[in-house]
Formats: structure tokens, sequence, C-alpha cells
């Protein structure tokens, strides 16, 4: 049912767990669906220097969290706000179609998480003019 | 890897003493049973004594009560949907629990595009129908009540005889769903009172695609399968000899064994329920917790997922059931769970392991070594169980 790709992502996540003093976080999902994702994002110089998951679902869910966190890191905010969720599951070789609407959020928490991290820095940095 | 098979629920290895049995009727009696020459009479003959056989052991009072059909999922569409049919000038309504298999629930959800009404029951935390609510609930229009002997995710074992008095009390047939309990704990027909039994073979260590449905004299039926007279006309369709040879033998070693199986397995499930709750935090048993099927474990665990968790016991050589969304096909996770209360969170983490005789406690102590440090595991990296604990 799924990729080996998912498989090892799954068993092996990568970047699990959270960053203390991280500089925005996005979460996606909710319980009732039984998929939640959350995403810490360390920045640096437009720069996603570190990222960490933390993800309630099913092994679709956990292996997203965990490919989109390699995808990003290391890139320049510009470079890895292109990604979407469609890119995260073509990563992993494909889903099952059951699981492209549900457990396919890691993106969507991403681009939250990174839209925590604009609206912190809109209200730490000086006001121009 | 050793596999360790804990879905005896879902589906059971054939017992090597059933193929023995079933092997003669795909090769020398290999006949159709309704030619006249030798080799159709031979296999006319062994399905005329599987139904007395099965009627003895099931405590039916005559042979011809019983209808062997393709499974127990077309014996619960022939009881409702027949019984439906054949009674519709008396009445149209039906009831039913909201916890039954989908092949009482999506029959029903059937009958009601097709002018009949029906009241789905309630149950209560531990997945008890109410019988009292039974009789409430029955009108001047009902023609059947529909209860399941014993869940197949929970285990829950409902009153059945109790329900079935008050169904009779008001003259309306009844009908369950023993697919779970046949073979699986001592059952006798004349103390059930029912009308209609519905049971499976693969069940009970026999093959996949032969059922039964018990027929009480007198009950009218309208047929579903049009096409031939088999089954006193009740099921056209040259007879599945084999597998009405291997639900009898099946059937046969289940009943002679009971006395072992479910003392063994209640003392497993109980050990198994017992240990986990004690070395896991945050889970949940679903069902009752003695009025429930011998080898059923069903459990929630907060924070974590169940295909996760299913996931993780495969890779490990076990082989388990959840009744999550992911595991359900849909997007809500099993109607079982939440129509007992439990919230689509706390259903998302539930496991069922159901046993079997082949099961020894050695191998449960191993499952309970895995299962403690995969939910450990999921819940690290779970948002919801950090939460819980911050």
């Amino acid at each position: 049912m799924y990729t080996e790709a998912v498989m090892d992502h799954f068993f092996n996540p990568r970047n699990a767990g959270e960053l203390a003093d991280a500089d925005g976080v996005g979460e996606a999902g909710n319980p009732v669906c039984g998929d939640i994702m959350r995403i810490y994002l360390k920045i640096e110089d437009d720069k996603i220097v570190d990222i960490k998951f933390k993800t309630f679902g099913c092994g679709a869910a956990i292996a997203t969290s965990s490919i989109l966190t390699e995808l990003v890191k290391g890139k320049s905010i510009a470079e890895a706000e292109k990604i979407t969720n469609r890119a995260v599951a073509e990563a992993l070789g494909g889903l099952p179609p059951q699981k492209m609407h549900c457990s396919n959020l890691a993106a969507d928490a991403f681009h939250k998480a990174l839209a925590a991290y604009r609206q912190n820095q809109s209200k730490s940095a000086p006001a121009v003019g | 890897m050793e596999r360790i098979y804990l879905d005896h629920a879902a589906t059971t290895p054939v017992d090597p003493r059933v193929v023995e049995a079933m092997i003669p009727y795909f090769t020398a009696n290999f006949g159709n049973p309704s030619s006249i020459y030798q080799e159709g009479q031979r296999a006319k003959r062994a399905i005329e004594e599987s139904r007395e056989k099965v009627a003895e052991l099931l405590g039916a009072a005559d042979a011809r009560e019983i209808v062997f059909t393709g499974g127990g999922s077309e014996a619960d569409n022939l009881a409702i949907t027949g019984v439906a049919r054949a009674y519709r000038e008396k009445g149209n309504h039906i009831i039913t629990s909201a916890i039954e298999h989908h092949a009482v629930l999506e029959t029903c959800k059937d009958l009601e595009k097709h002018g009949f009404t029906v009241t789905y029951l309630p149950v209560d935390e531990y997945g008890l129908v109410d019988p009292e609510a039974v009789r409430e609930a029955i009108t001047g229009q009902t023609i059947l009540i529909s209860v399941m002997h014993a869940n197949n995710e929970v285990g829950t074992i409902q009153p059945i005889a109790e329900i079935s008095k008050i169904a009779h009390e008001k003259g309306v047939l009844f009908h369950t769903d023993a697919v779970q309990t046949v073979g699986s704990i001592p059952l006798d027909l004349k103390e059930l009172g029912v009308d209609l039994l519905s049971l499976s073979a693969h069940k009970f260590y026999g093959p996949k695609g032969a059922g039964a449905l018990y027929v009480k004299r007198g009950t009218r039926l309208r047929r579903l399968i049009h096409g031939g007279a088999q089954e006193r006309r009740l099921r056209a369709g040259t007879e599945n000899v084999a597998g009405i040879v291997g639900l009898t033998k099946a059937l046969e070693l289940a009943v002679a064994g009971l006395d072992k199986t479910v003392p063994h397995l209640v003392e497993l499930r109980d050990y198994f329920i017992k240990e986990l709750l004690a070395r896991v935090d945050h889970v949940k048993l679903n069902g009752h917790p003695t009025k429930r099927l011998p080898g059923n474990i069903s459990v929630s665990f907060e924070f974590v997922e169940g295909e996760s968790i299913l996931l993780n016991l495969d890779r490990k050589g076990i082989a388990a059931s959840s009744g999550s969304a992911c595991t359900s096909g849909s997007l809500d996770p099993s109607h079982v769970l939440l129509a007992m209360g439990i919230s689509h969170e706390t259903a998302h983490g539930s496991l069922r392991l159901t046993l079997g005789k082949e099961n020894t406690k050695e191998q449960l102590d191993y499952v309970l070594g895995v299962l403690e440090e995969t939910v450990t595991r999921l819940r690290e990296i779970s948002p919801l169980y950090q939460r819980q604990i911050s």
C-alpha cells in the first residue's frame, strides 16, 4: 500500500522533535480527522537553518512530515516556500489516493510556520518612516 | 520471523482436518448435487448430511431450518431483505442497533430507499443494547428486529435471549448476526429463541465463501438469488459442496473444542488486558469487561493513531487491526466506537487484537513489549501527547 520511501520515513523519521526557540511554528490538520502536523522553524538570514516536526497520524502523515523537513532544510525561504503538498507526495514516490487529502498536509503546516515567522518579524522589526 | 496472527475476528486459518474433509468434494465427488446420477447424488448426500449435522450442533429443531449461503454477509442480507419483502404487507418498520456489521446496516439503509423505516438503537458505553429500548421501539408496523450476538470490533455480547423474548411477546421476528459467536462460545438455538441466525465458516477455522442462515420453521422469506431450486428455493445456484462440507467439519471441531478454547482464550485475554493497562498510560479498554468474546481485546491508545501502530506491529511480525479512519477506508473512524461515545481522537487510536486457539502466552508477552515500545515512540513525536503532559 505504501512505497518504500514512505515506509523508510515512517520508521526512521528525520528531524522529529521540537525546537524550544523556534522562530515560527505552524500546525495543520485536526484530531477529529486523525492527523495533526506541527512544524518548528529556525531561520537565520532568510534561510531555514533548522526544522523539526511533531505529528499525530497515520503512516502517510508521519512520512510526509519527515520528508518535508528534508526537502526544505538549508534552503532559502524564497526557495523553500515553493514546496507544495503534491511535491511532498511525489518525493515519496506517491501516496495511496485516499491519503492524498487527509494525510498530506505537511506543506500546509510548513507554510503556516513561515507565516508565523513573518508575523513575529513584523512585530519585532523597527517601524520604518 | 515467526508471524503472530492476532486478527481472528477478521478470519482464521483453515484447520488441516477441515481441508482434508473438503478435498474429496473437489475431486472424486465433484458432481452437481442436482444431477440424478451417482456423482451428483454423492454430493447431494454430503450436503444433506452436513445440514443435519449443523442443525444438531446449533440446536435447531429440524435440518430444513438450515440454509447454506455464500457467507455471513449473504446470510445477513437474506435474513433482513428476505423477511422485509415477505412481510411487506404486515408492516414496514425494522429495528436494529447502531453497532451492527455493515452487512446488516447497509442492507437496512438499502431498505430505507424502498419504503421501509429503520430504527437504529443506541448502545451504552460498553456497546450493550438495552432490551427495554427494543421494547419501546416496537410499533404496529414493526416486522423485524436484528441485533448482533457479539460485536466484531469490541466483542460485547448482547442479551439475545432477552431481546428475542421481547420481540416474540410483540409478535415480531428476531434475527441475530452470530458470525462472531458461532464456534467461539457455546450457543444453543433453543436458548436464544431467535427466528433467524447468520453464521460464517471462516470465522471458526473453516473455508471462506461458506456460511449459513438458520430460519426457524414457519418464518417466511423471499429469496435474493433466482435461477434454481437449491436450498429449498431460498438460494439459487449450484451448491458450494466442498465449502458446505468444510463449514460442517469446522463447526464440529470448534464446538467439540469449546471446553478447552474458551477458558484458554479468556485467560490469555484477561492477562493481556491487565498487563497492558499496567504498563502503558492513557489506554482504555473498549467494550464490556466480562460480557465479551473470549478472544477479543479492543483498546484505545490516546495521542497516537491506529494505522501507525499496525505498521509497527506488522514490521515486528504481528498482524492486528484498528478502527481508525485510515484503516476503515473512510474518513470516519469505527461507527461502533463512535456509537459507544468514544471521541473521534480516541477512536483513531484504537487497536483490536483477536486471539485464536493457536496463540500462546509467550506470544502475548512479546506483543506487549512491542506495543509498549511502539506507543512510546509514536507518542514521542505526537504533538497531542506533549500537550497532555505539559
